[in-house]
């Protein structure tokens, strides 16, 4: 493993592992049988792997949803998919490198497949957008999903963004707007649709793509309304707080199945995807199989109706008026308050 | 030794405190910077009469300056803030609604209503800038949805007057399903056929331009607020340049395609009532 990609919490596994492959190669050097002592220290390793997988805390989950090497929407779609017609374009301004999309056959099922992508070199990072879309990113998202309606296949949509592109002509080509329009078609596509975080889900950008029938969210990715370095320096007025901001936004897959905001939670290989890829494909693939069966049973009508209900039942407020006060009368209170 | 030793160690008003004007007698133009009267400027709607500058008002002047004789039934009045994430960042989340319920007499960030203007039945829901921003939790998006909800039920036309810093942080992913929450509901209005209209004011950003505020039949906006998806500070430091003169006012997005028609408070009302008539396709009496 590359040194720059190990997370400060995985040194002592490292180091451990550092030293058995030291052991293995003395032994084979000097041609001493070392046995028993390999077996105990990969039973440490296994061990201590597992204590600090199981154990991390919401910034380190944030940290593995951002490795370099977890597998990106179209690993998936390589890997989960017999084949893959690559859609481009939104018919409108042009094609959104940072949002993908296309027909695809699942175990034999037609579905059109949606997804943020990013990039891993600096070249391709930067031809991504780093998995900031567009407008035209979601304008080309929706073109698809209407697609999908027309011709009746479920939609899939893969979610992996640090949130939509905060840029000059995102702003000059409605930015807002194109979210908004894939939130209200969304809630009422008559086809189903399945939403996976696979990565980061950062806010308006992530659930541009994101009102699903069920809505999952692999083991170590998170999903909130804001980036927890950006919670820091707006409520902290500092970046350093990250780590905090991050508990306190309760931005994990444990967190948010709580919360009743996704279905449930895809398992990853221990340390995350980017450690057995083969596993998180299959399990992701296992997932899609399984609710398209429950999906497609139901009547369009009533999957709709499902849908809404699930959207609208989510948040926590109360009614008993507590601290209920009486508006101050004022002959003017004008509020300046930015 | 100096001849006066300041007791504390810092300046401890801020600014914006120093400049408060006495409640009620006057108040400074934050454009011109011209001295208004309390009186006279609720009379222009609080538009300055100087600069034309629009002031900021919240759900209060909204209603009394469109429902016929101040008279609505609002619903919902009574409800409350949760804290589903006990979420504290420099206070609690408890304590930052507590001093925003007292210091703003508002139990959350918008209020709706129902009531005759110009003796058109409508729903208007409206959001308050000075409770915490006019963000979004589940208050303000249940609110919303339950007025959207309340229109098609009774088969009348919205008005949503929008204000807001964007979704809540501190109620995390819960404030982000608001912004599906009243999507959904916008569209199940919309296939009733009924009219909503979305009037964006100064200053409209974040998770409520991407979602509500942005799916009106019309999108309408007061002069020269600032509407965008992100804040200017953020695209400022994205793009490394200044920003042109003029980005993310209303007039901006009326020259991009995404505003209808911009109007100024003092023609709102007719013209709110004029375009749900004509969306609703009743005769419009003709002025003498």
């Amino acid at each position: 493993m590359k040194p720059n990609n190990v997370f400060d919490f995985e040194k002592p596994i490292i180091e451990l592992e550092t030293q058995l492959e030291e052991m293995k190669r003395i032994a084979e050097d000097t041609s001493t049988e070392m046995g028993p002592a390999t077996s105990e220290l990969e039973k440490t390793i296994e061990n201590l792997k597992k204590n600090i997988y199981s154990n991390l805390n919401r910034w380190q989950r944030v940290q593995i949803s951002r490795h370099p090497d977890r597998p990106y929407s179209l690993d998936y779609i390589a890997h989960i998919t017999d084949d893959f017609i690559e859609l481009f374009g939104d018919r409108n301004f042009k094609d959104d490198k940072a949002m993908i999309g296309g027909m695809a056959t699942i175990d034999g099922q037609p579905v059109m497949i949606i997804g943020q992508q990013k990039g891993r070199t600096t070249k391709e990072r930067q031809y991504r957008n780093f998995g900031m879309p567009n407008p035209e990113g979601y304008r080309k998202a929706l073109r698809l999903m209407k697609m999908a309606e027309k011709f009746g296949m479920p939609v899939i949509c893969l979610i992996d963004t640090p949130g939509a592109y905060p840029g000059l002509e995102a702003e000059e080509r409605g930015q807002g707007e194109a979210i908004a329009r894939n939130l209200m078609e969304m809630a009422v596509l008559q086809t189903p649709i399945i939403c996976i975080v696979i990565g980061e889900g950062a806010s308006g950008g992530a659930l541009g793509i994101g009102v699903g029938d069920r809505v999952y969210m692999l083991e170590n990715t998170w999903y909130s309304v804001i980036a927890p370095e950006s919670c820091s320096s707006i409520l902290w007025r500092s970046w350093d707080q990250k780590e905090q901001a991050a508990e306190a936004l309760k931005l994990t897959a444990e967190d948010n199945l709580r919360l009743k905001i996704i279905d449930g939670i895809i398992k990853e290989p221990l340390g995350g995807a980017h450690k057995n890829p083969e596993t998180a494909f299959e399990n992701v693939k296992a997932q899609i199989l399984q609710d398209l069966k429950k999906l497609s049973a139901l009547k369009v009508e009533k999957l709709i109706e499902q849908r809404i209900h699930k959207f609208t039942s989510l948040g926590q407020s109360d009614e008993s008026g507590a601290i209920k006060s009486s508006p101050k009368k004022t002959i003017a209170r004008v509020s300046e308050e930015v | 030794m100096p001849w006066f030793k300041r007791e504390k160690d810092n300046i401890q008003t801020r600014t914006e405190d120093k400049n408060e004007t006495p409640d009620g007698l006057w108040i400074k133009c934050p454009n011109c910077k011209k001295a208004l009267q309390s009186k006279a400027l609720k009379k222009s709607q609080y538009v300055c009469g100087y600069c034309d500058h629009h002031l900021r008002i919240g759900s209060e002047e909204y209603f009394e300056i469109l429902f016929d004789n101040n008279e609505f039934t609002e619903l919902d009045a009574d409800m409350i803030s949760g804290d589903p994430l006990e979420f504290v960042d420099t206070k609690p989340y408890p304590k930052r609604i507590a001093s925003s319920v007292s210091k703003t007499g508002l139990n959350d960030a918008a209020r709706t209503g129902v009531g005759k203007v110009e003796g058109l039945d409508m729903v208007v829901a409206c959001m308050d800038f000075r409770f915490i921003g006019g963000s979004m939790g589940s208050v303000v998006g249940e609110k919303i949805a339950r007025a959207v909800e309340h229109a098609r039920a009774h088969k009348m036309p919205l008005l949503v007057i929008s204000k807001s810093g964007g979704a809540r942080m501190m109620e995390g992913a819960l404030s982000l399903m608001q912004m599906a929450k009243i999507s959904a509901r916008v569209a199940q209005l919309g296939k009733e056929g009924l009219p909503y209209i979305s009037l964006l004011t100064d200053p409209t950003t974040g998770g409520v331009t991407a979602s509500f505020a942005m799916l009106g039949d019309l999108n309408i906006a007061e002069p020269e607020a600032l509407i965008g998806f992100a804040g200017p500070r953020v695209i400022k430091e994205t793009i490394g340049q200044d920003l042109p003169e003029g980005f993310q006012r209303s007039e901006f997005l009326q020259e991009h395609g995404f505003l209808d028609y911009i109007v100024h408070r003092k023609d709102l009302k007719s013209k709110v009532v004029l375009s749900f008539r004509m969306l609703m396709n009743q005769i419009v009496a003709k002025e003498e």
